[in-house]
Order: C-alpha cells, then sequence, then structure tokens
C-alpha cells in the first residue's frame, strides 16, 4: 500500500503542474509577460519605425517620463482620471448601497425580480449604451434636458460643455456599474444575523440609529472590497471618453488610458505610451494600497 | 418593518422609480430603434414610435453589414468560453485539490496579478502578437482571454468543498488523474463551469479596447468595435443606431436571462470572502 501510495503521490504531482501548464503558459506569455515588457518599453523610443522593425528602438533613459511631466495634457488626463474616480467611485457605491438596501428590505416582495431589473444595466454592452446615452444627452432632442425642463432647469449641453462632459460619463457610469456593487452589498446584508437587528429593536433604537450602528459597522468589510474593485475599474476608464466624446470638449474627458491609447495606436509613440501606462499602474497600485492601510487601520479597536 | 402603511407604499415607489431609471435607456433604445427616420430626433422627445417600422434593422443588416459584425462576435465569444472552460477549471481544480511542489509559490504570483491593469500589458502584447502574425485574426482577439486569473480562483474556491475521499477511493480503483477530473470533477464542479462561462462571454463579447486595437480588417471587427465605428458616420441617423445597438446587446441580455441564477450567485459568493 505504502509503495502505491508514493507512486500516486508522485503521479498526482506530475498530474498537477500538467493540469496547470496550459494557464500558467498563456497567462504568463500574454500577461505577465507583456506587463514586464512594458517598463522596458517605456525607456526606449519605440515608435513607428520600431513598429516596422524593432532594432530601430533605442534605449533613452526616462526621457518619455520627462515627457509626459512636461506634457500638459498629461496632466489634464491625470486629472481627468481623478475627477472620474473620487466623484464616479463614490458615487457609484451610494447608489449601490441604497439599492441594496431597497431591494433588500423585508417588507419587498418580488425581491429576485427588482434585483435581476436593477442587475440588467451592468450586463449591456458598455459601446451600445454609451451611443445610447449619447442620444439621451442631446441638448435639444434628448430626454433628459425634456426631463429636467420640467424642474425648470434650463437646456444641459451635457457633452458639449467641457464643465458638464465629465459629470455626464460620471452619471452614465454609475447607472452601467451600480449592479454589481449592489449585489455584493445584497450578499453582505443578508450575512447580518437578526439578532443584531433585534438586540438593537430592544434598546429602542430607530431605523436610522440601526442603520448607523448595526448595518454600516457590520458592512466595513463590504464596503472596502466594493471601494477598491471600484476604483481599480474607473482608473480604467476608456470606452466611455471614446465613444461619447472622443475626449473632448476641450480635453475634458481625456482619460489616462484613452491618452495612452491615442499616444500608442494612434500616433504610434509606444515608448510614450508606455510611460503612460506605467503611471496607470503606479495610480491603482498606490491607491489600493492607501485603501488597505485605512482598512487596516479603522479595523483596529 | 411592518406590513402595510405609508412607510410601504413609499418603498415601492422608490423601487419602482429606480426599476424606470434602470431600464429607460434600454427602453428608449428599442423604442426608437422601431421609429421612422428622423422621429427620434424631435421635440418634445417620444417615448414610443407613432407607427412601427423595421427597415432600420433590415438597413442594419444590408447596408451596415452587421450580420458579419454578428457572426465574429459570436464565433469570438463562443470559442473562447469554450477554451477557457476547460484551461481555467482544469488549472482552478489543481490549485484546490492536487498537491504538488511549487503550488503555493505559483497560486501567489497569480494572485498578484489582480492588482495589474490589463491595460498595462496591452502596447506589448500588441507588438507581441505582430510578431506572432496574429495581429488582425481571431486568435489575436482570442488568445489574451483564455486563461484568466479571476477565472482560476472562482473554481479553485469551489473546487476545494470536493471531497478528498471521493477523488481518493477513484484513484485506489485505479483512475488516472484526466479520468479523475473528466469523470468526478466536472459533474460536481457544474454549477461554477456554469458561472464561469455566463462571465466569459459576457466579457468577450461586450469588450472593447482591446479587440479595437488587434483588429484593423473592418471585415473581421466584433459588434461592438463595428458600432463604434459606424457611429461616428451615422451619427445623424439615430434610429439606425439605435437598432445597431439592440443588435449587439440583445444576445448578451438573452444569454443572461437564461443563465443568471448563476452568474448573480458566482458574484455573491465570490466577494462574501473578499
Amino acid at each position: 500500500m505504502s509503495d502505491a501510495g508514493r507512486t500516486s503521490e508522485a503521479a498526482v504531482s506530475r498530474a498537477g503542474w500538467w493540469f496547470i501548464a496550459p494557464a500558467l503558459l498563456l497567462i504568463g506569455a500574454f500577461f505577465f509577460l507583456p506587463v514586464l515588457a512594458s517598463f522596458l518599453l517605456s525607456v526606449t523610443d519605440f515608435d513607428i519605425y520600431a513598429v516596422a522593425d524593432p532594432a530601430n528602438a533605442r534605449f533613452v533613459g526616462l526621457r518619455n517620463y520627462r515627457g509626459l511631466v512636461q506634457n500638459p495634457v498629461f496632466w489634464t488626463a491625470l486629472r481627468n482620471t481623478f475627477y472620474f474616480a473620487l466623484v464616479g467611485g463614490p458615487l457609484t457605491v451610494a447608489v449601490s448601497l441604497g439599492a441594496a438596501l431597497l431591494v433588500n428590505a423585508k417588507a419587498v416582495r418580488l425581491k429576485g425580480l427588482f434585483r435581476t431589473i436593477y442587475f440588467v444595466p451592468f450586463v449591456t454592452t458598455l459601446v451600445a449604451v454609451a451611443i445610447v446615452w449619447r442620444y439621451l444627452y442631446h441638448p435639444q432632442y434628448g430626454l433628459l434636458n425634456y426631463a429636467l425642463g420640467f424642474l425648470g432647469i434650463g437646456p444641459i449641453d451635457w457633452l458639449g460643455d467641457p464643465r458638464w462632459a465629465m459629470p455626464a460619463i460620471i452619471l452614465m457610469a454609475a447607472w452601467k456599474n451600480f449592479g454589481y456593487n449592489m449585489l455584493i452589498f445584497i450578499a453582505g446584508l443578508q450575512s447580518i444575523p437578526d439578532e443584531l437587528y433585534e438586540a438593537a429593536d430592544l434598546d429602542g433604537a430607530g431605523p436610522l440609529r440601526r442603520f448607523r450602528h448595526v448595518t454600516l459597522p457590520t458592512l466595513a468589510p463590504t464596503f472596502f472590497f466594493v471601494g477598491v474593485v471600484t476604483m481599480i475599474g474607473y482608473f480604467q476608464l476608456f470606452a466611455e471618453p471614446y465613444v461619447m466624446t472622443s475626449g473632448g470638449p476641450l480635453r475634458s474627458t481625456t482619460s489616462l488610458v484613452l491618452f495612452m491609447y491615442e499616444e500608442g495606436f494612434r500616433w504610434w509613440r509606444m515608448g510614450a505610451a508606455a510611460a503612460i501606462a506605467f503611471v496607470l499602474f503606479l495610480v491603482i497600485f498606490g491607491w489600493t494600497l492607501l485603501q488597505l492601510r485605512v482598512e487596516r487601520r479603522m479595523q483596529r479597536p | 418593518m411592518r406590513r402595510g402603511g405609508p412607510g410601504r407604499v413609499l418603498l415601492y415607489l422608490a423601487l419602482l422609480a429606480g426599476a424606470a431609471l434602470a431600464l429607460l435607456p434600454m427602453v428608449w433604445m428599442i423604442s426608437a430603434s422601431l421609429m421612422k427616420p428622423g422621429e427620434a430626433m424631435t421635440y418634445p422627445p417620444k417615448l414610443f414610435p407613432d407607427e412601427v417600422t423595421f427597415e432600420h434593422y433590415r438597413s442594419v443588416f444590408t447596408t451596415l453589414n452587421m450580420r458579419r459584425y454578428l457572426l465574429n462576435s459570436a464565433l469570438i465569444a463562443f470559442t473562447a468560453t469554450a477554451v477557457s472552460l476547460v484551461v481555467n477549471s482544469m488549472a482552478g481544480y489543481a490549485f484546490a485539490k492536487l498537491r504538488f511542489r511549487g503550488r503555493d509559490g505559483a497560486f501567489r504570483v497569480l494572485g498578484a496579478g489582480l492588482v495589474i491593469p490589463a491595460q498595462v500589458a496591452m502596447l506589448p502584447l500588441f507588438l507581441l502578437m505582430k510578431q506572432l502574425g496574429l495581429v488582425n485574426t481571431y486568435w489575436g482577439v482570442m488568445i489574451p482571454v483564455f486563461a484568466s486569473i479571476f477565472g482560476i480562483f472562482l473554481i479553485r474556491q469551489y473546487a476545494t468543498a470536493i471531497p478528498d475521499d471521493l477523488l481518493d477511493a477513484a484513484r485506489v480503483d485505479g483512475a488516472s488523474e484526466l479520468r479523475i477530473y473528466r469523470s468526478i470533477v466536472l459533474p460536481v464542479i457544474a454549477p461554477i463551469l456554469a458561472t464561469l462561462a455566463i462571465w466569459t462571454f459576457l466579457t468577450t463579447w461586450n469588450d472593447f479596447m482591446w479587440p479595437l486595437i488587434v483588429l484593423s480588417d473592418e471585415a473581421k471587427y466584433t459588434l461592438p468595435v463595428a458600432l463604434a465605428n459606424l457611429s461616428g458616420e451615422h451619427v445623424q441617423d439615430t434610429e439606425l443606431m439605435m437598432a445597431g445597438s439592440v443588435v449587439t446587446v440583445v444576445p448578451v441580455l438573452l444569454a443572461f436571462l437564461a443563465l443568471q441564477r448563476y452568474y448573480m450567485r458566482g458574484i455573491m459568493a465570490g466577494s462574501v470572502k473578499g
């Protein structure tokens, strides 16, 4: 038996590697390798001539990074990306929590139906709904301005006014994405034991105090998870401005990724574009670390 | 909360208002796609067509060539889903249940990859695809989605619950590891495979940036890439563009409605662990 056990252990070990080999090779070759190569690319002057023949690329040190720092479009793109993430992220999380509380309320029937309806925007194709929203935002014929007209709010040139274009994109993104976070909040809400609420009832707590002292603290881990996932996704803003505004007007919706795309794939300045990609990585990595830090500090009693 | 009373009415009003807002853009999209040319751009805006017409769907498939893009999208999404099911389920199961040297190290490296945005890889990935001669091919679009770290994590988490006794009993009976995977593991993890299938299908179908980068020949475009391209030329043809959007969105919507139980359960289960 021990002999057979040893052979089977060896067989399991061999099989283990064979089983993960396809996935590891694919992820290694088509993800990790390019990620590392991206940094190397960012210290070269890789351009359209190098796309034709990589031998034309030369090492240029940090020149691409210096070029970025001196390029006002880079700072605009960085600011726009933070604007989108820092306003859009919390707004989306707030809408998600509101929807989760509504759908999960005890008195509600047809929970499953509402949950599905609220989730539909998330599964739709971003490019298609971005085009739909472009028409909804039409200053003259769009439904949004028509509805706002009833509230006495004058027509807004949503996508044509540099002050309103980013808010318009944020609003659409919140609509598109809240369903995903809502599901996670519902899962979190359902894991709160009823006894906690019953104890709060015995203490005579009203619904607001119950929310503040029972729901919010127990949801804290869910909050951090949702926060991290949403912010990582939002820093990667691309398709919305690409389809709805082409980054305009006056660059007011050019995001880091859109800027990277233009530099890399429209002008074939791939070295410079790789430097933007690296900045994007630093932004996401730094922000995630910051959030984890805050989480740890807040969990300490 | 007490049953009945004004609180309950308010709750339902809020829920219905939310549902209306969630669905309104979709409803308007479908409705405008059925309007006569120019009808969607009138004041006051119309919510429903005076007279239903299907002419835009005809033009979408004839002059705009969307049948081709629909087939491209379907081919890419179905192939990518099928391959990713095999690749990720094998790896996820191995990470969960097979003991081998280097397993935990390899798993940690994969986990680190979760915080790296895919865009960081895209420039060198394009150059790599160019070297391999895969730019402007379906393979070039699909290969990067064949294996996914998220997919491996999803399967692994589910497969950990498979009892070791079940696998050991099969080994004692002389079953090979591949056979155990095929006839014992796969049936047990079927529900999470459905989750992974619907997730991969939706992400691949909806994906925009990578296909936009890697495809240059219009005849190979996927629906989102083609739609973004057409929406520039046909910006005035609202009704036509809405028909194109419906054709793009409806397949994923149907796929989601058919498998929504698995999809939503997967998201909720994945989050509980953090």
